[in-house]
Order: C-alpha cells, then structure tokens, then sequence
C-alpha cells in the first residue's frame, strides 16, 4: 500500500502510522455525542475518512479517504 | 543422457556436484534436474504420503516432485526445487522423505496401504481417544509423511531486503515480456524487467522456433544485450515476483547468490511500479490416467526443454500422450535429438496428419496404465485397434497449458474460463494499473505473445503519459492452438492429481461424495494444492474431477483463491536483518560505555538499553547490589542516567494555553523557573502519560515523558496541535537525544553539584540555566528518589564527560552510580509512578490524583474522566502494602483476596503492580490497586500468586511508605 503525502509525495505505507476514524471532536459536554466520539464506530464496507500520522516523513497528521473492499485511495490531504 | 552436442550449457565450464553422495557431471548452465536428467538418474525422490518413487516432472518452479535438501550442517535447506537450483562445483544434494535410502524406503509400506489413507482417512481415524492425538497420532503421522528437515541449528545463511521503484515492472522474460520491455525502455520509461530464471528468453529457450529470422534463444539474447546497455532499464534475472499488492506494489524474490557455494541467498524485494505488464507465461498440466506418476513420465514442454536447452534427454523410447497440438513440436525435437518418439494423441482427429512426420501418430488413443519398479518400464495405450503395451523409458504428457493467472487474483480477481484453450485465463483490470501479456493471458503462438508484448507495452505509456517510440515487433511463427478437453482417463489403479500432497482421483471424487462439493471445501478436505508448489500443476485439472462428480460446469465450479506468495518465499528472506541485534534498533544513553566499563549489565526499557545495576568487588547477587545502592541514595548520593525519559521541548505565543489543553492539570500557571509535575489523559479520561513540565521561560517549556511512551506522547501531542487545536500558535519538537540527562539523589547531592558549579540554591520543583566546566547547562531540582535531588542535562557531546564526573565526584563523598533496580525500589518506597501502575486501564481517581484534574480549564480527557463508575468506591484505588511477617514475599502480578476468602479468580479485590525488598525498612514494599482502596489503609488482607505458589498477609497502606510528608526531597 502506498499514500501520497501532500508534503513528501508517494511512499510505502509503513512510514505511516494509522489512527482511526476521522470524526470532529465534540464540543459541548454532551455525553452521547462524546461517547459516540470515543466508542462508537460505523466500520463500513466501501469509503471511509481516517487519520494518518506521517510519523517516518514530515510529521503530518493527513487525512486519507479510501475504499476498505478496494483498496483505492480517493485522496490525501493535511489533516491542519 | 547428455546429447553430444546443442543446448545453451557452457561445456567449456564442467562442474561437479554431489547426489545421495555420488558424484554428478554438469556444466555451467545446468540445474540440478537438468544434470540429473543427463546423468540418467530417474528417481530424486519419495512422495508425501505414500512414499512412492518420484521423479523430475517439470524444468521450472512449479515442480511438485524434486524436491531436494542442498547444502550441509547448519546452513542445509529443505525442500529446494531441484529444477530452479543452478549446479556449483561441490553443491551438495540429498533427496529427501525417504528411510534408510532413497531405493529402499521402509515407509514405503504406506503404499501397500493405500486404501485405508484415503482423503480424510486421519479426519475419521484418529477421532479417539482424545488423548492419543498429542502423544502418539500425530507424532508418528508427522514422522510418516513429510517432506525435508531442516537442521534445527540456527541457520548461517544471510539474506536481505530492498525497495525498488520503476515506471513499468514487467513480470517474465519471455517473448512478451522482452517485447514489453523494449518498447517501454525506447519510450524512455524506466524498466524494471524481472524472471525467475537464471536466463531471460522464457519458452524461447526451450522450444526451437525463429524470431525475425534467427534462433529464438539468439532473438532473446540480443533482446537482453539492447535493454542492458539503456540505463532506463533494470533487469533482475533469478527473480519471482511473489506478490501483487495495493498501489503498484510487488513483492519479488530474488535468489540473488543461490547459484554459488558463497553469498547472500536472497533478497526479498518490495517494487513500487506506476504500471506493469504480466508476462508469466503458461504451465503445462498433466492427465490423471492410472500410474501416471512413476518416474520417467513428465511434461512434454519439459522433456523438450531439457532436450532442447539443457541438451539432456530423458528416455530413449519416447511416448507421447495428450489432447492437443503442442506434442507434435517436443516429438519432432525429440527425433531431432536422436529418440524414438511415438505420439499418441487423444483427439480422433488430430490437426496434424500423421503423413509426412518422422514420428508415429496414433489418433484416438489413450495412455490407460503404467508399469515399472522404480521408474517406468513399460505404458498400456487403449487405441481403436485395441489394448497394446509397449515399451517406454519416458512418457511426455500434456493436458493442455493453463495461463499463470496467478498474480491476478492476489487482489480478488477471479479468473474467467477460457472455451478455446480449455484453461483459465486473467480478469480484465484485475490488478489496477496491471496489464497481462502473451501466454499468461491465453495468446499461445511466438508471434501472438511478441505482439501481445508490444501492446501491453504501449497501453502503460499511454498510462504514463510517455510517446510510443515505433519498435518494430519481429517475425514469428504464428498459428492456432487446438486443445480437445481430456481430464480423466478411466482404469483400475490410482490416478494422480497433486503429486506433491499425493491426492488422487479417488480422493476428490470421495470428497464429493461426503458433500464436500464446493471448491474450497474439496480443497481443504482431500489437501488438494496445498503443498509448497501450490498446485499450479494439477489444481485445474482437479477441479474438473470435481465439476464432473457435481455433475456442475467447470466455470460453475471455479477455482480456489490463489494467494500470495507465487513462490515458497523463505521466512528468512521477508524478515531479513531482523535476527540477533537486528530485531530490533538499540538506543545507547551517553553514559553507556562507562556503565559497561564498571560491569553493569544492561537491561532493555523500550529500544534503549540501561544499566541495571553497578556491581561492586564482593558483591555475587543483583540485589546486594541494589540494596547498597539504595542504601547510598539514602545516606550519600548517587547517581542515574535519566537522559532516555522523553524530552520535548514546546514553544511559542500559545505553549502555555497548548499544554494547558494537553495536561490535565495547569501549566499556564506555572511561573518561568518552575517546574511541574504533570498527567495526561487520553481522551477516554483514562492516564497515558506522566512526567515534568519546566517553563524555561514565557513561551518557551520543556516537557517530559517517561521512557516508554515518549513516541506515543510525541505522536499525540501532533495530532492535538494539527488536528484539533490548530488555532494555538505553537511549534514543538523532540530533543531526547541532543541532551544527556543525569539523576543527583541524595543528602549530599548538592555537595556533588556544587563541586562542578559554584554555589547552588535551587528551591523545590524549580530549574535555571548553569554552567560547568564551561559548559551551558539546564539545573532541575526535582526528584524520583525522594531524597534531595536535581537533574542535570548538558547536551549530549559532554554526557560522558560529565557522567564520569559525576561519579568520580560521588563516590569521593560516599556515592558512586546506581542503576534501573536501585531506582525502582526507591520509586516504590515513595509512591511514585511508571508505566506499572499507569497501564492504560487506570484514572487520575484511581491513582488519588483526581484532585489534578483542574476545573479551570478544557482539556483532553477531562469529559470522559468525570463519567459515572469512574470516580467511586467501585473503582480499585492505588494503595501500599506491607507484608504482616518480616520475611513475608510481596509479588508484582499476584491478586489481592479478603483474608480467608478462597483465592479464585471471582473473589480477586485487586493485584500487586510493582514490589521489591525495600533495605530502608527491611522488607518487601509493594503498590497495587485494591477495590475501594483508599478506604481500607489498615486492612489485613491476602496476596496471592498462584504461578510461584506465594501467599503472603500483608496491611493495606498509603501508597507512600518513605517520608510521607516529603520533608527529604524539599528540605
């Protein structure tokens, strides 16, 4: 698996650390929608949005849009 | 036999190799098979299950019988194709699966027993009793079947791993790939051009056919010369690619100097390709007819291979059994090369009129039995004129050619059955950005795979955004390829599919039989194409015994998943590197060579490696050690390497609001000069992290955290300044290793320091820049220990300088070093935390430290922290214990019981996390989290370690048992 990082260009996955879910942290002191933000997730078969830590490159927290049944990546870019 | 002239061996170079001990005639040029073959030697080996004599069947890598061990002592490795392993003067090979020789087996005995090892036959025999399976059956199934042994010492052999990157991979040197690979490299696109022969040129080698006017081998050859001399292209011989994976990545094996007595033997590379092109060719398949397995009957694109390439004949008396067109080019050679070939083709009415060819042609005939002891002697032919036996030394048989479709399903593509060829062939765009060329992708004429080559080729430049430079594709014979389906031919006696896992026809039809009817499950059941090679030979041909006992259609029937990796891919070549020191990166601190020169054995803590303690002359146990420094701590001073905690240092406007949002507690508050002792939360309220945080001045900090999560702190501290407070104007970056950073603990702790410094007055959790030896330096004054104490860093050039310094300086007032033992027992007797009692699992409540969690501000975790069931007497609490008897054990790992409770896993009311004999009171110490803790300091209650059979009584305390009002450590 490859990922282009919007910084570095195209490189192996393994310089990549892989986070989870991208969701928007909740701001108000809701507990549903702070334990929605912790525990629950949808685990979809098809696209999905996840946090990606260039951790071996520039440091960048990325955004990777991708398919979990095809492999495709949609896109890359800055989580910032 | 070796014919006297021909083939594309060196008979300049002879070589020598040894066999079961008997010495083999080669040339350069030759494998082990192709030597054997020339040498006469029929039998190379037993098979899998029934110990049968087995011969050489194909001249690649997907042979399923000669399987040989080369080499001796520890570097000796099994299973290893004897038709891919080159000859080298003195390899030595052994045939393998077979007790006390290779002729005289005594488990050949199985095959006598045949009957009763039917598929499934361990399945429903070994049911009972229960007990007998680990002791008895399987031991003595294992001894039974199997294949070679590896040596059982550690193996010497080295090998390594690469990345390559490429505009275009092509898979296969044959016509198609060198095709494919000479238009790209014309068009400028780097090339990587990989096969897993020796020799690039594919079937070009083995069969004798013109392109553009010239031999093939001599077309291919002059192929190779043009793209080894564009610097654009890379050509990697002796390289399978194994694997195709997401985003243009393979994975290739290369046996990189398996063909020589010394040298790495593999590198297991990972190839990134903006496009490529599969040219893998097609695998000839066999007949199940009875006996079809003895040694002497073969492929017949193999036996024309060796004949034609290798110059080794393996028969004189040759027949020749199939259903389609490719027997009559092997029998012409075979005349050519002076043998006796005979063809008896399945087909009623074969394309090619028996008139006008030096060879008979028997139409309508089928190969139904075979005789001979240890290899074939005679074969028993049913043609329209009868049942005739005649004599034979070799048998070419060919069942059609099934496409290598195999790198095209590794991303789920399924193959799609192919009328024409009777045979399977690649999903369009299965692989994304991978194009299939020639034989691989059903085109079986020299002409059609050259063109199919050039096409592929042009469709990735196009991809690429690359011109297509014209390469003229050269001439070559072209025509059709006509194939009447035959599977099975009918007769008493085993018909064999999977020579290597030894399943026959009867095993596959049983399978049925018991509704084992899908595929996968027909697989799994009769062990059908699981052995090394796969069963690239006979997994078509089984799952048309399969589809004719289901009565279902071949395409109905489908195939199985074939995965990678293409090739048996040694463990050793992916984990390259990654044995003894190279398992895992050692980190070393600045004062390493000084605590090895003083005897200290060094212990790991995540990838560094710490002194564990400094032994001293007399001293025969670790804990006499540690006890004297912990002893020294208390009384003098001592002195630690801390320099492998995590430091990061943060600045900017926003550092403080920053780590007011990252820590639990507040930082903003803390004046410049000051330290703090700070806790994180990870967003679910539970603890990730503890350490110091120092603000060096208004914007500027300094944090840091405990050696083991230092990278998980680092990571953490990106994600919130990136992604969720990207508002907060700050930078920070780590600077762990540019400081080297020592522990001064102890009452005369500031006699030491003072020494080095001028005079120091420091009060209690604060830090200010000092300078020593005129060296700029940070000063902390805070304390792990609890005795009076600083910290101390310098960058690190000056770290075993100063390390040295320290000591020299120490043990002139009655101190000296101590290490990783010294500091956990006097961590413990003070309370203090690490990654023991912060496990992920525990909150600032349970650590009695919810009182940090500050109300003024947000910050990570803080929502989750106050949930309900998170801060009550329903949570364990951490709490000291102190065992009742004097010699009483405390163990980190036990459980806590009430006293008199039954030690079971249901009334477990907690467990030790860190213990140690503590020399400052003369017993052992422990902390541990205890249900409703700190409500019971004064208990008596049970530890209880039932893997090292301890019980001991022990009181509930506070969880600090040194100094509780801290008078040492800020007095």
């Amino acid at each position: 698996m490859r990922l282009t990082c919007p910084l570095c260009g195209e490189r192996d996955r393994r310089e990549f650390y892989y986070q989870g879910a991208a969701l928007e942290r909740p701001e108000a002191d809701d507990p549903a929608a702070w334990d929605s933000y912790v525990h629950l997730r949808e685990n979809p078969a098809g696209r999905v949005r996840d946090w990606w830590f260039h951790e071996a490159g520039c440091g960048a927290w990325l955004i990777v849009e991708r398919d979990t049944v095809t492999h495709e990546i949609y896109g890359v870019e800055l989580a910032e | 036999m070796r014919l006297a002239g021909g083939g594309l061996i060196d008979r300049g170079l002879p070589l020598r190799f040894r066999f079961d001990g008997r010495d083999i005639d080669a040339y350069q040029g030759d494998t082990v098979a192709s030597a054997l073959i020339a040498a006469g030697v029929r039998m190379v080996g037993r098979s899998f299950k029934y110990h049968r004599p087995r011969g050489i069947v194909t001249a690649g890598s997907e042979e399923p019988n000669a399987l040989v061990t080369v080499g001796e002592g520890a570097a000796r490795e099994p299973n290893v194709r004897a038709t891919v392993q080159e000859v080298f003067n003195g390899l030595e090979v052994r045939s393998q699966n077979a007790w006390p020789s290779l002729r005289w087996d005594a488990m050949s005995v199985n095959d006598a027993l045949a009957p009763m090892l039917a598929a499934g036959f361990y399945y429903k025999t070994f049911m009972w009793p229960r007990a007998f399976w680990e002791g008895l059956y399987e031991p003595v199934i294992r001894r039974a079947a199997g294949l070679g042994a590896l040596s059982g010492e550690a193996d010497p052999g080295r090998s390594e791993t690469a990345f390559a990157f490429c505009d275009l991979l092509v898979i296969g040197g044959g016509p198609a790939g060198l095709m494919a690979a000479l238009t790209a490299a014309e068009a400028g696109a780097d090339v990587i051009l990989a096969d897993e022969d020796d020799r690039m040129g594919g079937r070009l080698l083995a069969v004798r056919e013109e392109v553009d006017g010239k031999p093939g081998a001599e077309w291919a050859k002059g192929a190779v010369t043009r793209l080894a001399a564009m610097p654009n292209v890379r050509l990697m011989t002796r390289t399978t690619v194994t694997g195709a994976y997401d985003q243009g990545t393979f994975g290739a094996l290369e046996r990189v100097q398996r063909h020589r007595a010394q040298g790495l033997r593999d590198c297991f590379w990972r190839i990134a390709a903006k496009q490529a092109v599969l040219c893998a060719g097609a695998l000839e398949r066999g007949i199940a007819f009875p006996d079809n397995d003895r040694p002497g009957i073969m492929m017949a694109g193999a036996v024309q291979a060796y004949a034609n390439r290798w110059a080794a004949l393996p028969g004189q008396r040759v027949v020749l059994f199939g259903n389609n067109d490719s027997l009559y080019d092997v029998a012409s050679d075979l005349v050519d090369a002076g043998a006796d070939p005979a063809v008896y083709d399945s087909r009623a009415e074969p394309e090619r009129a028996a008139e006008g060819q030096p060879f008979a042609v028997h139409a309508g005939a089928q190969v139904v039995g075979t005789t001979g002891r240890r290899g074939l002697e005679r074969v028993r032919i049913a043609t329209v004129r009868g049942l005739r036996e005649v004599r034979a030394d070799c048998l070419c048989v060919s069942g059609g050619w099934n496409p290598a479709v195999h790198l095209t399903c590794h991303m789920n593509g399924r193959p799609v059955w192919d009328e024409a060829i009777q045979s399977f062939i690649p999903q369009e765009d299965a692989i994304p950005g991978m194009r299939v060329a020639g034989a691989a992708g059903g085109v079986f004429s020299t002409a059609g795979c050259l063109a199919s080559g050039f096409e592929a080729a042009k469709g990735a430049l196009d991809a690429l955004a690359k011109r297509v430079v014209p390469v003229a594709v050269p001439r070559a014979r072209d025509g059709h390829y006509r194939i009447s389906p035959l599977w099975v031919v009918e007769g008493p006696g085993r018909a064999w599919l999977d020579q290597q896992n030894d399943v026959t026809v009867k095993d596959v039809r049983l399978a049925a039989q018991e509704n084992f009817t899908s595929v996968e499950h027909m697989k799994r059941y009769t062990t059908q194409g699981m052995a090394p090679d796969q069963g690239k030979g006979s997994n078509v041909l089984a799952l048309a015994v399969l589809a004719d006992a289901t009565g279902r259609g071949i395409p109905e029937t489908g195939t199985t998943t074939f995965r990678p990796p293409y090739v048996p891919v040694p463990i050793a070549a992916m984990g390259a590197g990654g044995r003894g020191h190279g398992f895992a990166p050692e980190r070393f601190t600045t004062s390493h060579r000084a605590s090895v020169a003083r005897g200290a054995p060094m212990i790991e803590a995540g990838l560094w490696y710490r002194p564990s303690y400094f032994p001293v002359a007399g001293e025969t146990t670790w804990r006499e050690s540690c006890d004297r420094e912990v002893r020294m701590v208390r009384e003098a001073v001592g002195i630690c390497d801390v320099s492998t905690l995590g430091k990061i240092d943060v600045q900017g406007p926003d550092a403080a609001a920053f780590l007011d949002f990252l820590y639990c507690n507040l930082m903003s508050e803390v004046g410049a000069g000051r330290v703090r002792y700070g806790l994180m939360l990870r967003e679910d309220g539970f603890v990730m992290d503890d350490g110091t945080c120092a603000r060096l001045g208004e914007g500027h900090y300094l944090v840091t955290t405990t050696t083991a999560a230092a990278g998980q702190v680092m990571r953490y501290m990106e994600f919130a300044a990136q992604v969720l407070r990207p508002d907060l104007n700050v930078r920070f970056a780590s600077v762990t290793d540019q400081w080297a950073q020592f522990a001064v603990a102890g009452p005369r702790s500031r006699e030491v320091l003072e020494s080095l410094t001028g005079p120091v007055d420091l009060p209690f959790m604060a830090c200010a820049p000092v300078e020593m030896c005129g060296v700029a330096g940070r000063l902390f004054r805070i304390s792990f220990s609890g005795e009076h104490s600083y910290e101390i860093a310098v960058p690190s050039r000056y770290g075993d300088a100063l390390f040295r310094l320290l000591v020299a300086q120490s043990e002139g007032l009655g101190g000296g070093a101590y290490g990783m033992e010294a500091l956990n027992v006097l961590r413990i007797e003070k309370g203090f935390l690490t990654h023991a009692e912060l496990h992920g699992r525990t909150t600032a409540f349970d650590l009695g430290l919810g009182r940090m969690v500050s109300d003024k501000k947000e910050c990570i975790g803080k929502v989750m922290a106050a949930r309900p069931g998170l801060n009550g007497p329903e949570r364990e609490h951490l709490v000291g214990l102190r065992p009742l008897a004097e010699d009483g054990r405390l163990l980190a790992g036990a459980h806590l019981f009430a006293e008199g409770a039954e030690a079971i896993r249901e009334n477990s009311a907690g467990y030790v996390t860190s213990a140690g004999y503590s020399p400052t009171f003369g017993h052992d110490l422990a902390l541990g989290f205890l249900a409703d803790g700190r409500a019971r300091h004064g208990e008596v209650i049970e530890m209880v370690d039932h893997l090292r059979d301890v019980r001991t009584v022990c009181e509930v305390t506070g969880p600090v048992f040194f100094d509780p009002e801290g008078g040492r450590m800020r007095g």
